[in-house]
């Protein structure tokens, strides 16, 4: 007797309507994720504390752009603006000259600091995918170690390395060694979605007489072009939000500085334009948000395969 | 064996690009730290070697053990707080309520946001006399009078390691939230089966099999966080008085504010010491888990 039949059998005594074994996962399944109303409401609160500890600077930086300064500087405290309005995203472009550069400069180095990783990164995890050199693992290791090492702590030789380049007060100054702490997570990233591309596909290639460099222009770079986007956006995103160290200590120019270093001149200031300080800093950002929601389901399969499980 | 040969020289000729841009970014610099630890170097171009007075100096004269304790306790309540605030963000986001995906793209600002530009937005927030913090408690009653969070040494302590945790909670939440989903259903429905109620079922399966997730995030945000510097040095630039002056702050203020290049470096190479104790940490555990999975 096969194992189907004893199974319908079993299903038959248990359950007065015949179950297919499939069907009555399905049913399990609905009911283990079924709430009690008291549940969904705490479910939804929760959620509501959550996020609101995630969004409140964002909600609260927005309707302080719409408050006028009288009234931000004005006791008692007010959350929802007064007679608001949108002055400050106009009054922004003159208390900033170049707030349409410093978004600019944001988004060119992010994009330039990716150019360059991915380029870099894409023949080094190919080889970590599919060599077995000697000292491949504690290469890897290595690579990985470099990753804790944050540029802060390697200021002063880096300082005195761009100096010698000749890079300093260059876009240089922030991109070279903005690459250079993203590329060990990259690599790993890459490698473990290439090790899932199958060997044989290689090999195949290897036996039809295909060169080692034609194999990975024209058989794994196709395949792990899914992987090498995920790569490029954690990179630009890496790039993006990391931008202020190397951009406050490397470059002293105003044309060249990214939007955050852009906006910290406003700190020296007695009084802080604190309206219109957020105001640049919504339309500064706002490009890049709209991109990332689109892309989102990238951001978690980067973010989950990044931190590093083999 | 030429074949293996080649393929060796051909994985280091698709390596070079990697591995000299790291050693001329990275590498060299590290070394030249330690060198430039034992030197007098200054703004001045030549500098002479003065063997261990630089380390001499800052463990006897002035509070660098201070500092150390310091940035060791406001990195333990930043990642542990973050651990929290995770998980508790990925039991809820993982239930299964409408507008799941909306809420899981509205998670991630934080993290995605230049860093510097969410911290002006908690600088004002902070802000005594204005600030929506002070003014809100003020306005339920729960002060007093304005709270100048950034002007005290123990409420500048914690709000900067509140603002840490809300740059860190969404890489956190969303992480858990992986592993989390990665758990075997059938798991949970034969416990269910059992009548295993919600919160055993998340003690007795999410949590043990979430492990090894939990242990490797801590790690990675322990690293992070011990390298901070963003958020202190916009807040409060490590005071006031130098109560959140942590490790990198220092070095940065000794090295770029006082140009003591070479005292600088000597506190960058025990920072150094330090990430590197807990990067063998991070590995022994990784692989550690690892083989536990292969078992």
């Amino acid at each position: 007797m096969s194992d189907v039949a004893r199974t319908t059998e079993i299903a038959a005594v248990d359950s007065p309507a015949i179950v297919k074994p499939k069907a009555r996962r399905r049913t399990a399944r609905a009911m283990i994720d079924r709430y009690q109303w008291y549940e969904v409401a705490a479910i939804y609160l929760g959620i509501a504390v959550f996020l609101f500890f995630v969004l409140a600077p964002f909600i609260e930086g927005f309707l302080v752009s719409l408050k006028p300064l009288a009234q931000l500087f004005s006791t008692p405290y007010s959350f929802i603006p007064k007679n608001g309005s949108f002055d400050a995203y106009f009054n922004m472009w003159t208390s900033v000259p170049m707030l349409g550069m410093h978004i600019f400069n944001s988004f060119f180095i992010s994009s330039v600091v990716t150019l360059i990783v991915v380029v870099i990164v894409v023949p080094a995890a190919y080889a970590f995918a599919r060599f077995n050199f000697a000292g491949a693992g504690m290469l890897l290791g290595l690579f990985l170690a470099v990753n804790m090492f944050s540029g802060a702590v390697l200021l002063i030789p880096l300082f005195r390395l761009m100096r010698a380049m000749g890079l300093l007060n260059t876009y240089f100054a922030m991109i070279v060694p903005g690459a250079a702490f993203l590329i060990p997570s990259s690599i790993w990233l890459l490698r473990t979605y290439m090790l899932r591309i199958p060997r044989e596909l290689d090999e195949a290639a290897w036996v039809d007489g295909a060169s080692r460099l034609y194999t990975l222009r024209r058989v794994i770079l196709p395949l792990a072009m899914p992987g090498i986007v995920v790569v490029a956006i954690m990179t630009f995103i890496g790039a993006y939000a990391q931008q202020f160290i190397f951009a406050l200590t490397f470059n002293s120019k105003t044309e060249f500085m990214p939007l955050p270093v852009g906006l910290f001149a406003f700190f020296g200031k007695q009084e802080v334009q604190w309206n219109e300080l957020m105001a640049a800093s919504f339309v500064g950002i706002l490009p890049v948000m709209i991109v990332i929601i689109f892309l989102q389901r990238y951001l978690v399969a980067g973010l989950t395969a990044g931190a590093v499980k083999q | 064996m030429t074949s293996t040969r080649s393929a060796t020289l051909f994985a280091f000729a698709l390596l070079a690009p990697a591995l000299i841009y790291i050693t001329v970014i990275v590498a060299y610099p590290l070394v030249d730290t330690i060198i430039l630890s034992f030197t007098n170097a200054a703004l001045r171009p030549t500098y002479d070697f003065v063997g261990w007075a630089n380390y001499q100096r800052i463990f006897t004269a002035g509070n660098f053990t201070e500092v150390i304790i310091r940035t060791l306790i406001w990195t333990f309540f930043s990642v542990s707080i973050k651990m929290i605030i995770g998980m508790f963000g990925a039991v809820l986001l993982n239930a299964a309520v409408p507008g799941q995906t909306v809420f899981r793209i509205l998670t991630m600002p934080p993290w995605i946001v230049p860093m510097a530009i969410g911290i002006y937005m908690w600088a004002w927030m902070y802000n005594g006399q204005f600030g929506m913090i002070s003014g809100l408690l003020q306005n339920f009653g729960l002060t007093n009078g304005p709270v100048a969070f950034l002007a005290y040494g123990n409420t500048a302590f914690w709000a900067t390691i509140i603002t840490d945790v809300w740059i860190g909670v969404p890489m956190v939440t969303i992480y858990f939230l992986a592993s989390m989903q990665s758990i075997p259903k059938d798991l949970h429905e034969a416990a269910w089966t059992d009548g295993a109620g919600r919160f055993y079922r998340w003690r007795r399966i999410t949590l043990p099999l979430m492990l090894p997730a939990i242990i490797t995030m801590s790690l990675l945000s322990l690293i992070a966080t011990f390298n901070s510097f963003d958020i202190i040095y916009i807040l409060t630039n490590g005071g006031p008085s130098g109560q959140t002056t942590t490790m990198i702050i220092d070095t940065y203020k000794t090295a770029m504010g006082s140009r003591k290049y070479g005292e600088g470096a000597a506190r960058a190479v025990v920072i150094c010491i330090f990430v590197s104790i807990f990067c063998l940490v991070y590995f022994r555990a990784v692989r550690k888990l690892s083989q536990g999975e292969a078992k």
